[in-house]
């Protein structure tokens, strides 16, 4: 299949309204690990013939690294932005591969004029696999340890436990849990922009700690949900010199991996 | 009336009165300090509050997080609020002079039968709550329960946490002392004792000693729990135990908001719009502008009101990612802090009259910027805390005074600042390569 990455000024241009913008975030427009993640979940959306657009260059940083630092005029002016373009286009639903532009456009926006349906796409995989559109072919997992981890600003911050689970579900794999998951899911270490730092002194770093917790239950995967998570884990497993028997895949790689998208 | 018993009447009053104006004399203090707070509308129903408070501070739901513990103190909670429907036949004994008024009220009729099966499970659970201070004594002094063992927990809230089971254990003490002396001497006069159980048993080992001995020891049993339960009161607002009380109003005013939700500046709000689009105009605001908190008082009255209702439990700290790493950061002690420092301005301002100052402020004296920078925004504290207390909220407003009033930003911080302002990116990347991933999607 040719995919295809539509833009909203194009598709605009064009006299096509999208039915959802996918929200790329900035982890997933300049990370290189982020962007298979992106690009995993936009070959979800081709196949499944899913009339969506991002904005392309229009998109800018939501601003929640600045608003958690404490910079509160930068994440104005990059959010205010952000809502005059999204307005400009008549923007009703948004989805978003990341937890903190999901949590930040869907609570925090609001409040600057920005009204949207906003989705996480794990609650999107979850209502695609519901309705029955989006069907998983098992096989590549099937016998495989999958362990998740929750992301703060999805489980603690939103409420959203079921969703990423139901889409590892859906796999013919083992999902097992850790001890600390759910509401007593360690952070991966990197919210309210610890990622852009160090950690302060301490005895180790937290994606160290949290890295060994999902090693107890010996997984052969660890399903995250957010770049940054990815991120931390990932260095986490390569500290402790595992990355060639544990990997760290976001649950959209995991659907388009298991379809061969 | 003799001359005794208008003597112990005074005397009653004397001391439940001064009690209770002390104490009186203090919440007031405490409520003032609340409401010194910046103004916060919470934008729940009636419902959800009344639900919040019943599920969290009546029901104490979260306790139930941890089984066992919040057994424990299930059992000290529900015999200290039983406890207290004893309390309603010594005060009006203690005001008229009288002796055990209810039961001879209700001697011979059916409310008898409720009058011991009460004062039953008043003893019961009191012999249970005995055993229970004492494990919660070996629990902070000999087992090593990593929550109890932390620096902020040094010096008064470490005795303060003793005191009050020390205090706990004497109540009890008094309330067999009182019903047992009680007891053996109905025995001796009437031949038939109240029908108490445990007290009754205590009661009949007691026969053997003269009148005048058991006498002492009702008295002794009676006044040492008023005065127990006068000391507790007057104690009560200096005491991480203010939370039996303000657990109710804390809960009830839990934010309903999703806990990933921090609050709008609308002063900065207006203020980009207006630069963005100069035709814009902004409301009028009233006072001078203060990005953030530096002190305590410019928290919201909320934040204010959780620091008063700590308990002082730790079960924040023990889930924070920062302080299980080793930081410094413990949202428990950013809670004391807030709270000590509203205190030492309380005790100031006594001193040296209202306006005073001592330029010091929660932010830097009390909360270091290393605490605040440690700070990961992952809500564990709060999905803990038993009583809806918010750190992460304080966290953030001093942070934003960090940060904007103070400009005090870790270098890191500051190049992505710089870089989200010319990149719209945290990185430095160029927004013209925002779509470079869709080259390779073929
Ligand atoms: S929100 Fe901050 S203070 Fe609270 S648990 Fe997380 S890192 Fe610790
Ligand atoms: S803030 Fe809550 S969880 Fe933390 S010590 Fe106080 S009462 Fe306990």
């Amino acid at each position: 299949m040719q995919y295809k990455v539509p833009v909203m000024s194009e598709m605009v241009a064009e006299g096509k309204i999208p039915d959802v913008v996918f929200w790329i975030g900035c982890a997933g427009s300049f990370d290189q690990r982020a962007q298979r993640v992106t690009i995993a979940f936009t070959k979800i959306l081709n196949q499944l013939q899913i009339n969506f657009a991002v904005l392309g260059t229009e998109e800018a940083c939501t601003g929640d690294p600045a608003r958690r630092a404490g910079n509160e005029f930068i994440f104005q002016m990059l959010a205010q932005q952000n809502v005059a373009t999204l307005n400009n286009y008549g923007v009703k639903k948004i989805v978003c591969t990341c937890p903190h532009c999901f949590n930040i456009i869907k609570n925090e926006y609001p409040q600057l004029g920005g009204n949207y349906e906003v989705i996480h796409h794990s609650q999107y995989l979850q209502q695609l696999l519901n309705e029955g559109k989006l069907k998983v072919e098992g096989g590549v997992f099937k016998g495989k340890r999958i362990t998740y981890h929750d992301s703060c600003y999805l489980g603690r911050a939103n409420g959203i436990y079921e969703a990423p689970r139901d889409v590892i579900e859906a796999l013919d794999a083992d999902l097992v849990e850790i001890n600390k998951c759910r509401t007593t899911g360690l952070c991966c270490g990197a919210g309210g922009a610890q990622m852009w730092k160090e950690d302060e002194p301490g005895r180790k770093r937290i994606n160290e700690e949290r890295t060994e917790q999902l090693m107890e239950v010996y997984p052969d995967i660890i399903a995250v949900a957010c770049p940054y998570c990815n991120t931390m884990i990932t260095d986490g497993v390569k500290g402790k010199e595992k990355q060639d028997d544990i990997k760290v895949v976001d649950i959209a790689e995991l659907i388009s991996k298991a379809n061969s998208y | 009336m003799n001359f005794l018993t208008v003597i112990q009447i005074l005397l009653f009053i004397g001391l439940v009165g001064g009690s209770f104006f002390v104490a009186i004399r203090k919440f007031k203090e405490i409520y003032d300090n609340v409401n010194k707070g910046r103004p916060e509308h919470i934008p729940s129903t009636f419902f959800f509050r009344l639900k919040s408070m019943l599920l969290i501070a009546f029901g104490q739901k979260k306790m139930f997080k941890l089984t066992f513990p919040a057994f424990l103190h299930l059992v000290i909670y529900v015999s200290f609020v039983i406890t207290q429907i004893e309390l309603i036949e010594i005060f009006i004994d203690g005001f008229t002079g009288n002796h055990r008024i209810l039961y001879h009220a209700f001697e011979g009729n059916a409310l008898e039968k409720l009058y011991v099966f009460v004062i039953n499970f008043i003893e019961i659970l009191s012999l249970l709550t005995f055993f229970v201070t004492i494990l919660f004594i070996l629990r902070r002094t000999t087992f090593k329960v990593r929550r109890f063992q932390m620096p902020e927990l040094k010096g008064w809230p470490w005795k303060d946490a003793l005191l009050i089971l020390a205090f706990e254990l004497t109540l009890i003490i008094f309330i067999f002392m009182m019903n047992s002396g009680d007891s053996a001497l109905e025995m001796k006069e009437h031949g038939k004792d109240y029908g108490f159980l445990l007290s009754g048993l205590f009661g009949n080992m007691l026969t053997g000693l003269p009148n005048g001995a058991l006498f002492f020891i009702e008295k002794t049993g009676w006044w040492g729990h008023l005065c127990m339960v006068m000391t507790f009161l007057v104690y009560l607002p200096y005491s991480k135990h203010l939370h039996i009380l303000l657990a109710f109003p804390n809960t009830y005013f839990t934010r309903p908001e999703p806990k990933g939700e921090i609050h709008n500046m609308p002063a900065i709000m207006h203020e980009v719009t207006s630069m963005i689009d100069p035709s814009y105009k902004v409301p009028a605001t009233d006072g001078e502008i203060k990005f953030g908190a530096k002190d305590v008082y410019d928290l919201s009255w909320k934040s204010l009101l959780d620091a008063y209702s700590c308990t002082e439990c730790g079960r924040c700290t023990a889930a924070c990612p920062a302080n299980i790493t080793g930081k410094k950061l413990s949202p428990r002690k950013i809670m004391m802090d807030t709270r000590d420092r509203m205190e030492d301005l309380t005790r100031g301002r006594k001193l040296h009259g209202p306006d005073f100052t001592d330029n010091k402020s929660l932010l830097g004296d009390y909360i270091t910027k290393e605490e605040l920078r440690a700070c990961t925004t992952c809500n564990a504290c709060v999905e803990e805390c038993p009583v809806s207390i918010n750190p992460l909220t304080i966290i953030l407003e001093l942070r934003r005074n960090m940060i904007m009033e103070e400009a005090d930003s870790p270098p890191e911080w500051n190049n992505m600042f710089s870089n989200m302002e010319n990149n719209q990116a945290p990185w430095q990347f160029s927004p013209s390569d925002r779509l470079n991933w869709a080259n390779e999607m073929n």
